[in-house]
C-alpha cells in the first residue's frame, strides 16, 4: 500500500520523540544508591567502594539511507557504550557494540536498538522509510469516443474534379493534404482502419465510360495520398461511376459536387 | 481537342482534300430506303355483323403494324379509287381493275385487300395481297387468307398483327415475334437516401417481349447490376454488377465484376473476374465461345479492353492507350473488328479495331461524347449515341454505314437518348430516353419514326434486343 509521502515523515517523527521520551523517564527515576557501611573497628583506610555500574550508552544510531525503494539495502549503523545486552528488534536479534547491518525492509520499518547494562539501559531507534515502485501508467484512455469512421465521415473533404478529366486540381490537393493528415491520425489511433475511395462522375456522360472515369479518379486520389506518405495496402478505391449521386439538379453546381472522390471508411 | 487546334487540323485537312472528313459531315440515306421501297396501297376494310365495331382498331393496327414494318412504303388513302375491292371477286367480275391501283395517281405495286364478319361467335378476316403489276387476278394473287380470333378490340388487333406479319414476310421482312428486350430496371426497389444526401438505388436485369408484353425480373442481387449482354444463343447473359459483401455488422459494396447467369436453368455461372477495381462492359464475340470487356490489371491507371473465355480465362489485353476504354463490341457479321469508346483524345469518341488490338482508328470527328455502340446484325452498320449538337449529356441516337463513315442522326433533340440496340431485323431499334422525365425504354424504326414506349414503371434502360432463345 502507498502512503502518503507527506504524513509518513511526520509520523515516524512523532513515534521517535514518544520512544525517545519513554527512555528519558526511565533515566531520570534511578534507584537511590544504597547507605554507605559502617565505619571498620581497625584503624587501616577503609576499601574504596567498589566502582559504581556505568549505564549503557547508544553513542549512535543511524541508518543510511533513510529513505529505500522495495528490494534495496539500508544500512543500519550503531555504536554502543557501557553494554552488557545489545539488541535490535525486527527479528535482527542481540547485536555487537559496534556493527552494521543491512537490512532489505519490504515496507517502512522502525528499527529500535536496546542497549542494556547493570547500570541502565538505552534505546534508539531508526526508521526506513520503503518506497513502493510507482504502478504501471494506467492503460490508454479506452479508444476515443469518436471512432475513425465517425471522424471520417464528419471532416474529410471530398477532392474535386474538371469535367471528364481526373487529374488532381489544386483545390482537390489541398482537400486531399487535409485528408491525408486526418488519415493518419485515424491509421495511428486504429490500425485495423482502412479506407475506400469512392470515384463519382456527374449525370452528364455515358453510364459505361463513367463507371471508368469514375475509377481513374479514385486512382488519382489513391495515388495523391500515397504520395503524402500514406499506405497503400489500407487504401481501396471503387468507382459508383454516375450510379450515387449526391444532387440530382441539372446545374453546373450540382454537376460539380457530383463529381468527386469521396472518403468512407471501408467496413 | 481545343478549337483553335481543331480548327488548324480541319484546315490542313480540307487543303489536303480528305475526302474521309467531308464524307462525315454528310447524312446518308439511312438503313430505311424508301425510294427503294416498293408502295404499297391498304384501304380500310369493312366488317359485316358483330365485327363492324371493331373495324376501326382492326385498320388503324393493320396499317400501323405495315408502316413500322420498314420494308414497304404505304401510299396514301386519299389517293385511292372510290371502288374499294373486298373480295378475290371483285376483279373477276370486273367492278374492280388491277390498273385502278398500279397507274397514277395511286401507283402501287401491291394491294391489301378483304374484309372481316363475325362467324361463330369469332372475328374472322379474308385478307388478300395482290401485285396490282400484274395482267391478270389469277397472276396478280399473292395470297389470299383467312384469319380468327375473339370477336372483341384484342381480336381485331390479333388477327391485324397476323396478316400484317404475313404481308411484311412477302416483301422480305423478318418477323420479330419471339424476339426479347433485355433491359435494366430500378423498379423492384426504390432507391434511399443517406444523410449526406447521396441517392443509393437498386437496379436489376429485366427482360420482356418485343413489344413489351411480359415484363420479367432476371436477377435478385439488391445491389447495382447494369450493362447486360446477351449470347448469340440467347441462353446466358453477362452483366456488371456490385457483389455485397457482409463485412462484420456492415454489409458493403464489392467492386464491381462480370456475372454471367443461364437462363434455363436460372442460374450463376463461374466467371472469374481478374483482381481489378473494375471489371465491366461484357460483350459475348459471335461465336459465343468469349468475353470482351473493360478491366484494368496491376499498376494499370484506367480500364481498357481485354478479351478471356467463357470462364474468364485465356485473359487477353487489346487495347493498350493510357484512356479510360470501354464498350466493346465485335462485329457479328465476321467476328474481327471491334467498335469500342475510347477517351484517348479527351472526350470519350467512337473506335475501331481488329480483334488482335491492332489498326485502332477513331470513327466519329471528335466533337461531342459518343457511347453504347451496337453493331446491326449484317456488320454493314453501327448505331451509337453521340451528343453531337448539342451540351454534354444530351445524347441522340445516330448511326453509321461503317463502309462510308457517313453517320445519319435519328432522334434529334427529345430528351437524353441513349443505348441503341439494334432489332434482329435490322430495321428496328430499341433505345432509352428521358423525354418523359424519367428513363423508359422505347422502339423506333431505323429511321426515327414509328416511336412506341416499351415500359412505364420506374427508370427503365439498357435495352439490348435479341433473337430470343434459338
Amino acid at each position: 500500500m502507498r502512503m502518503n509521502q507527506r504524513t509518513l515523515p511526520t509520523a515516524a517523527f512523532c513515534a521517535s520523540l514518544l520512544i525517545v521520551a519513554a527512555g528519558c523517564h526511565k533515566k531520570s527515576a534511578p534507584a537511590p544508591p544504597p547507605p554507605p557501611p559502617p565505619a571498620p573497628t581497625t584503624g587501616t583506610a577503609p576499601a574504596p567502594p567498589p566502582p559504581k555500574p556505568q549505564a549503557a550508552r547508544i553513542n549512535s544510531f543511524t541508518v543510511e539511507p533513510e529513505t529505500i525503494q522495495r528490494g534495496q539495502p539500508a544500512t543500519l549503523s550503531w555504536s554502543v557504550a557501557n553494554a552488557t545486552d545489545i539488541s535490535i528488534d525486527q527479528g535482527l536479534g542481540a547485536v555487537a557494540a559496534n556493527g552494521t547491518r543491512q537490512v532489505f525492509p519490504a515496507n517502512t520499518t522502525t528499527y529500535s536498538l536496546t542497549a542494556r547494562s547493570a547500570g541502565g539501559m538505552d534505546m534508539r531507534s531508526v526508521t526506513v522509510n520503503v518506497t513502493v515502485p510507482a504502478p504501471p501508467p494506467p492503460p490508454p484512455p479506452p479508444a476515443p469516443v469518436i471512432s475513425g469512421a465517425e471522424m471520417l465521415s464528419r471532416d474529410a473533404q471530398d477532392a474535386y474534379f474538371d469535367y471528364d478529366k481526373s487529374d488532381v486540381r489544386d483545390d482537390a490537393r489541398q482537400a486531399l493534404t487535409r485528408d491525408a493528415d486526418l488519415l493518419k491520425q485515424i491509421f495511428a489511433a486504429d490500425p485495423n482502419f482502412s479506407v475506400v475511395i469512392e470515384g463519382h462522375c456527374d449525370e452528364r456522360g455515358s453510364a459505361e465510360y463513367n463507371l471508368g472515369l469514375g475509377d481513374r479518379r479514385a486512382t488519382s486520389a489513391k495515388d495523391f495520398l500515397v504520395s503524402l506518405g500514406l499506405p497503400e495496402s489500407k487504401i481501396r478505391v471503387i468507382s459508383y461511376g454516375k450510379e450515387r449521386p449526391v444532387c440530382t439538379e441539372e446545374s453546373e453546381d450540382c454537376y460539380q459536387r457530383n463529381r468527386r472522390a469521396h472518403l468512407a471508411p471501408a467496413q | 481537342m481545343k478549337p483553335k487546334t481543331l480548327l488548324a487540323l480541319l484546315t490542313v485537312l480540307a487543303a489536303a482534300g480528305a475526302l474521309v472528313l467531308t464524307a462525315q459531315n454528310a447524312n446518308f440515306n439511312g438503313v430505311i430506303k424508301e425510294g427503294e421501297q416498293l408502295k404499297l396501297a391498304v384501304p380500310d376494310f369493312r366488317g359485316s355483323g358483330g365485327a363492324d365495331k371493331f373495324m376501326q382498331v382492326f385498320n388503324d393496327t393493320l396499317w400501323n403494324e405495315l408502316d413500322n414494318g420498314g420494308v414497304v412504303k404505304l401510299v396514301g388513302k386519299s389517293l385511292y379509287p372510290l371502288n374499294i375491292p373486298q373480295r378475290p371477286e371483285d376483279f373477276t367480275s370486273g367492278s374492280a381493275k388491277l390498273t385502278d391501283w398500279s397507274q397514277p395517281p395511286v401507283e402501287a405495286n401491291d394491294l391489301a385487300f378483304g374484309y372481316t364478319a363475325e362467324q361463330n361467335g369469332q372475328f374472322l378476316l379474308l385478307g388478300n395481297l395482290y401485285n396490282v403489276g400484274q395482267p391478270s387476278p389469277a397472276q396478280a394473287s399473292l395470297f389470299a387468307k383467312r384469319y380468327a380470333s375473339t370477336l372483341d378490340e384484342n381480336g381485331a388487333r390479333d388477327v391485324a398483327r397476323q396478316y400484317a406479319a404475313d404481308i411484311l414476310a412477302q416483301f422480305g421482312a423478318k418477323s420479330l415475334a419471339g424476339t426479347k428486350i433485355f433491359f435494366v430496371s430500378d423498379r423492384s426497389v426504390p432507391a434511399r437516401r443517406l444523410p449526406d444526401g447521396t441517392t443509393v438505388g437498386v437496379k436489376e436485369i429485366w427482360e420482356m417481349e418485343y413489344d413489351g408484353s411480359n415484363q420479367r425480373q432476371l436477377t435478385f442481387y439488391k445491389s447495382l447490376s447494369s450493362q447486360p449482354a446477351v449470347s448469340p444463343d440467347g441462353k446466358m447473359f453477362a452483366f456488371t454488377s456490385y457483389p455485397q459483401k457482409v463485412e462484420g455488422s456492415y454489409v458493403v459494396d464489392g467492386n464491381p465484376i462480370i456475372m454471367i447467369h443461364s437462363l434455363d436453368p436460372d442460374r450463376r455461372l463461374n466467371f472469374y473476374n481478374p483482381v481489378s477495381s473494375i471489371v465491366a462492359t461484357p460483350e459475348f464475340t459471335p461465336d459465343g465461345k468469349h468475353v470482351l470487356f473493360a478491366t484494368k490489371i496491376g499498376a494499370e491507371k484506367d480500364p481498357k479492353i481485354y478479351m478471356s473465355n467463357l470462364q474468364g480465362g485465356e485473359l487477353m489485353q487489346l487495347s493498350h492507350a493510357n484512356a479510360v476504354e470501354v464498350e466493346p463490341k465485335v462485329n457479328p457479321k465476321t467476328g474481327t473488328e471491334v467498335v469500342f469508346i475510347s477517351g484517348r483524345t479527351g472526350h470519350p469518341q467512337l473506335w475501331e479495331m481488329n480483334i488482335d488490338g491492332s489498326g485502332a482508328h477513331m470513327l466519329t470527328d471528335g466533337t461531342g461524347e459518343v457511347a453504347n455502340p451496337c453493331w446491326r446484325p449484317d456488320g454493314q452498320y453501327v448505331a451509337f449515341s453521340w451528343t453531337r449538337g448539342f451540351t454534354y449529356g444530351q445524347y441522340n441516337i445516330f448511326i453509321m454505314d461503317m463502309v462510308s463513315g457517313k453517320w445519319d442522326q435519328l432522334t434529334h433533340d427529345t430528351g437524353d437518348n441513349e443505348n441503341p440496340s439494334w432489332a434482329p431485323d435490322g430495321l428496328h431499334l430499341a433505345f432509352s430516353s428521358k423525354r418523359n422525365r424519367v428513363t423508359q425504354i422505347f422502339t423506333m424504326l431505323a429511321n426515327g419514326t414509328h416511336v412506341q414506349q416499351l415500359t412505364t414503371k420506374g427508370n427503365n434502360l439498357e435495352p439490348v434486343w435479341t433473337k430470343g432463345i434459338n
